[in-house]
């Protein structure tokens, strides 16, 4: 009955890769967004740093007598000191003319507002960062231009650039791991409620179809709500089935019971021989008929039993011997002994309405076919792993070839004309046997004659 | 032996009442449980037989409330439904067995017999026939101080002859109350059972007779 289930992709495993994709690209993103914070602000402070010291350049210049006059400023080349030891170079410019520093060291390219100017360029095979600024002086009455280059080395920034990196990759990795196991036990607790509703689930016995009862989460409320439906459509059906089954055996058993008590009061009462011929053959068949009709209801319970079999333990010495106890006297109207033969206790897992069926059914045929004045012996013991229950006659016997297609439906044994069955016995006990994981041995009795069936359930 | 026939199909409860007479029993029929209820206060009866379907409820409910009041009368439950749906719930609540319908009448009286047994019952079963003591419920007869056990069959004769000495009984009536219908049997089986019968009661002062012609009836000396 289990059927396969095709399971694509798994919600869990859907949820954790969302969640460590965006856990990735964030961290990504955070690296970068520090990196490039800090580079903006480290090349904002160089360029703060320099403007300030050009300027303190710028001021200290000034014009006498057409010369230009003036003293390096300690403190500017200090403030860049202070800064890393990133070394320095300048140039000077006094109208358009190189007058002190490096005369290899470019000047920015001329711009028409006075504000400083910025470059970045390599300067002596070094990356520098160089400012160029100006300042206008008057000169015997007619303006003159100090320019000024100050260029920094950027060994100081990028250490720290590099430095400010580093955290900023152990900060993003560190962001994502945490994500990861964040998302991990996200993805393990969203998931549970349907782990706990599987297993509550699973857990049932197969008569079990009440309603899922235990708060679950909204989202599979709808998923429930249709499962329990179709559990009750279920039950519904199921029970109309059982329903059905005895009831149809009703309808049929007791008009069939009137004509045959009828029947037997006429028998009883005429006194002509073929009369009282005709009357038995009527009874046989009323007899034949409602067996049919009973076996075949019996056997369509058995399998709407079997389909959805009740686990419970089966004590089945005390089941034989209910069994022999019942049909017993029936055994007796024919003088037969009916004997029961407890070697172990034993016991099985199943539906013990069917295990009974099953018996009653092999011990029915058993003192059908026997002889009068014989004995048939039950025996329950336990063998090779399996509880055994044997019946031995000492009747008729199985015939000599297809014995085991004696289990098939309707059919009956080549033997047996003369006695009444509907050929569905051994068909019920071997499907009874088989939907215990046992089995249905039929066979001839190796000494003596008479019929050997064996009846094997596992153990429990 | 006084029976309470409690089923609701009229017409199976009347055959089955007339079938019962012809064994010679005595029987009472309910169509309904409040029916039953008045008979069970008014008669003791020897065995009870309940149909579980009944209109005005369920057989069991009707065991359950009398269990106690019915003492030791067993109660044998007639049911029409699946044997496997049944279960043994019946037995449960206090019947002590029951029998599918259609039932053949030779398996009711087995089925009474072994309740009845099983209960023990009372003097009533015992015949003294001369010097002979008969006890059909355990099945023994007793010839001076030697009992012997008999055989279901041999039992079922006996109590037969034994209902009507100095009657005559042809083999065919024998044979029709000894062999279930389903069974072929001939005329013959008869002789074998009354062979043993007068080999029983050898020394006796009972004795089968055979009447040429017409069966065989029992005489006391």
């Amino acid at each position: 009955m289990s059927g396969t289930v095709h399971s694509r992709g798994s919600i869990r495993r859907r949820l954790m890769v969302q969640l460590l994709l965006g856990a990735a690209v964030l961290a990504i993103a955070l690296f970068f967004i520090v990196q490039s914070l800090a580079r903006q602000l480290a090349e904002e402070s160089q360029d703060h740093i320099l403007a300030a010291a050009a300027s303190a350049i710028l001021d200290a210049a000034s014009v006498r007598q057409g010369e230009l006059q003036l003293d390096l400023p300690y403190s500017a080349f200090s403030m860049l000191g202070n800064l890393s030891n990133d070394r320095v170079f300048y140039a000077i410019h006094f109208d358009d003319t190189f007058v002190t520093g490096y005369d290899d060291l470019p000047l920015a390219l001329e711009s028409n507002n006075f504000g400083p100017r910025f470059v970045t360029r390599l300067f002596r095979s070094e990356e520098v960062r160089i400012i160029t600024a100006e300042r206008r002086l008057a000169s015997a009455g007619k303006p003159v231009t100090v320019e000024v280059a100050l260029a920094q080395t950027r060994d100081g920034q990028r250490d720290q650039l590099n430095w400010i990196s580093q955290t900023a990759a152990t900060l993003g990795a560190g962001f994502f791991v945490s994500v990861a196991v964040l998302a991990f036990l996200a993805a393990r607790s969203s998931i549970s409620p349907l782990l706990r509703l599987t297993e509550s689930v699973g857990r049932r016995g197969p008569q079990d179809l009440r309603p899922v009862a235990a708060p679950v989460p909204s989202e599979m409320a709808p998923l429930v709500a249709a499962l329990n439906r179709f559990m009750d459509r279920l039950k519904t059906s199921l029970s109309r089935s059982e329903e059905f089954i005895a009831d149809a055996a009703h309808r049929v058993r007791t008009p069939l019971a009137t004509v045959r008590t009828q029947a037997e009061i006429t028998y009883r009462r005429v006194e002509k021989e073929e009369n009282r011929t005709s009357i038995r053959e009527m009874i046989r068949a009323i007899d034949e008929s409602s067996r049919a009709a009973g076996q075949m209801l019996d056997h369509a319970m058995v399998t709407l039993r079997t389909d959805h079999l009740e686990q419970a333990v089966v004590d089945l010495n005390t089941l034989s011997a209910e069994m022999v106890d019942r049909l017993r006297p029936m055994a007796e109207l024919r003088d037969i002994d009916l004997v029961l033969n407890v070697l172990n206790k034993v016991a099985t897992v199943g539906d013990a309405i069917l295990i009974q069926g099953a018996l009653r059914n092999i011990l029915d045929n058993a003192i059908k076919y026997s002889s009068t004045d014989s004995t048939i012996t039950l025996s329950v013991s336990q063998n090779a792993g399996w509880a055994q229950l044997k019946t031995n006659d000492q009747g008729i016997g199985f015939p000599e070839n297809g014995v085991e297609a004696l289990k098939n439906r309707y059919a009956r044994g080549a033997n047996v004309e003369g006695v009444v069955g509907s050929g569905l016995g051994l068909t019920i006990a071997d499907e009874v046997a088989r939907a215990h994981g046992g089995s249905l041995n039929i066979a001839n009795n190796t000494e003596g004659p008479g019929a050997c069936v064996t009846l094997s359930f596992p153990l429990c | 032996m006084r029976f309470l026939l409690i089923e609701d199909n009229v017409s199976l409860a009347r055959a089955t009442v007339d079938r019962l007479s012809l064994d010679g029993h005595v029987i009472d029929h309910a169509v309904c449980l409040a029916d039953a209820d008045s008979y069970i206060a008014t008669a003791d009866y020897d065995l009870i037989l309940l149909d579980i379907m009944l209109p005005d409820g369920d057989g069991r409910s009707f065991l359950k409330r009398h269990r106690d009041a019915l003492g030791s009368t067993p109660v044998i439950a007639t049911t029409a439904r699946s044997e496997v749906s049944d279960r043994v719930g019946i037995l449960d609540l206090g019947a002590d067995d029951y029998i599918t319908k259609p039932f053949d009448f030779s398996e009711l009286e087995a089925r009474c017999r072994a309740v009845l047994r099983r209960r023990g019952g009372g003097a009533s079963n015992i015949k003294i026939l001369g010097d002979v003591r008969f006890d059909s419920l355990s099945g023994t007869l007793r010839v001076g101080d030697n009992t012997l056990h008999l055989r279901n069959r041999e039992l079922r004769l006996f109590e037969i002859f034994a209902a009507a000495p100095e009657q005559i009984f042809s083999k065919s009536k024998l044979l029709d109350r000894l062999f279930p219908y389903d069974e072929e049997a001939s005329e013959n089986a008869i002789e074998v059972y009354v062979g043993r019968l007068r080999r029983h009661l050898q020394g006796s002062r009972a004795e089968i007779i055979t009447v040429r012609g017409l069966g065989y009836r029992l005489s006391i000396e």
